[in-house]
């Protein structure tokens, strides 16, 4: 059997495009979207709302005969936020220029909506592995979509990425300065969203004719 | 940037009254908690297609945010630093968020089964809404906050969540018969119209000094 036909194999592809919870409904876009002005910091929260996603979701699928069904969300809410707990620690110890800019935002991977959905949705029905596999890809296919609202984010904004002067920068680049002002994100986020649903409408269409 | 317009404020206020006065329309306008931190989206996109229900889980955000703004700023205060555990204060956040939820739910339930009625299905939905969170762990960073002005902050915020949301409502009915293309329904025309107010409060920016 192919990897990508295993249950885990199926959860971690599915979130990266198909199910893809940004694209298809703008779910859990509130803590991240306000660093995206610089990959830098963009990359940082996504690494922590990994590491965060894929380990909830396994201590929860190992716990979830043990969790009385009437406190299950507290319960849930409290392993994560045990998770972000340590991400924040680590980011601290390691970056404390960027925890400085980011500090709050942090915190409130806890609330985002992606992690509780996975966590309800599914590693409270799943064996370990398949639920581990799902959190790194719902968290991934997270990141790729924020990523790329980043690039666009810093490049327009202030002609950089990750840090490095786009190649002949004082020949064309123009500081957009909305794209650095959260409109910018609104607007890019609307794109994606756009960008999402016609992709999906088309291959519904698709279906249908078939 | 937004920050920066922040340091002013920090220092300016001789007056208690003119100081709260000050932090509230901050709170409410300049960095409106969801057109400039983007806190509250999930339930501002999913309930702002109502008039009624926006209005309904409006207050009761401004409601939650401006007392566990207060408790927490106690909690941290007078328990969490005094005994070095300022890292459990993500826990200890959500748990009194949640709890107090819970109780107020109880409380309005007894009381006022009206009341209950008409904003009981939000109540639980605010537990998980980033906002009430974002505004305990904000009013952290602000540097001299004391009790009045974490009250004060959260019920700024709380206001300016009221007062976006109430725009996006009244907006999105208005459109609601309006030629979209079929991929900016829902969620995208919906950002987009976020992004204008967004801009629009940006002009706020330069009112307080």
């Amino acid at each position: 059997m192919a990897f990508k036909d295993t249950p885990g194999g199926r959860a971690l592809i599915g979130n990266l495009w198909r199910d893809n919870p940004v694209f298809r409904q703008v779910l859990g876009i509130c803590s991240t979207l306000a660093v995206t002005n610089l990959l830098k910091n963009t990359l940082l929260m996504c690494g922590g709302l990994i590491f965060a996603t894929a380990l909830s979701n396994l201590t929860i699928s190992l716990l979830r005969k043990y969790i009385p069904k009437q406190v299950r969300m507290m319960v849930q809410v409290l392993i994560i936020a045990a998770y972000v707990i340590i991400v924040d620690i680590a980011i601290r110890a390691y970056f404390p220029e960027i925890h400085k800019a980011i500090g709050p935002y942090i915190g409130l991977i806890i609330t985002n909506c992606i992690i509780m959905g996975r966590a309800e949705a599914f590693a409270s029905k799943n064996p370990a592995w398949p639920s581990l596999l799902d959190g790194i890809g719902a968290g991934i296919g997270y990141s790729i979509i924020l990523i790329a609202i980043a690039v666009v984010r810093e490049a327009l904004g202030f002609g950089t990425i990750l840090g490095f002067a786009l190649p002949m920068r004082d020949l064309w680049w123009y500081q957009w300065t909305i794209m650095v002002m959260p409109p910018g994100a609104f607007f890019m986020l609307a794109l994606m969203a756009w960008f999402g649903n016609s992709y999906v409408l088309k291959s519904e269409n698709k279906g249908v004719a078939k | 940037m937004i920050l920066a317009m922040m340091e002013p404020v920090a220092h300016a206020g001789p007056g208690f009254w003119t100081r709260l006065l000050i932090i509230f329309l901050t709170a409410a306008f300049t960095e409106n908690i969801l057109l400039t931190r983007f806190l509250g989206m999930c339930s501002f996109l999913a309930i702002s297609r109502q008039m009624k229900t926006s209005v309904g889980l409006g207050f009761a955000v401004v409601f939650v945010t401006t007392f566990t703004a207060a408790i927490n700023w106690l909690l941290h205060t007078y328990v969490m630093v005094p005994l070095h555990i300022e890292f459990l204060e993500f826990i200890v956040f959500i748990v009194v968020i949640a709890a107090f939820v819970q109780l107020v739910e109880m409380i309005i339930e007894r009381y006022s089964p009206a009341l209950y009625f008409s904003l009981g299905i939000f109540l639980p939905l605010i537990t998980v809404n980033c906002a009430i969170l974002g505004v305990s762990l904000f009013m952290l960073n602000k540097e001299g906050f004391g009790f009045w002005e974490s009250l004060m902050f959260g019920f700024g915020s709380g206001v300016g969540w009221l007062i976006a949301i109430l725009l996006m409502a009244g907006i999105r009915e208005s459109i609601k018969e309006d030629k979209i293309p079929p991929g900016l329904r829902g969620s995208g025309i919906t950002l987009i119209i976020t992004g204008i107010i967004s801009l629009a409060f940006i002009a706020f920016s330069g009112m307080i000094k």
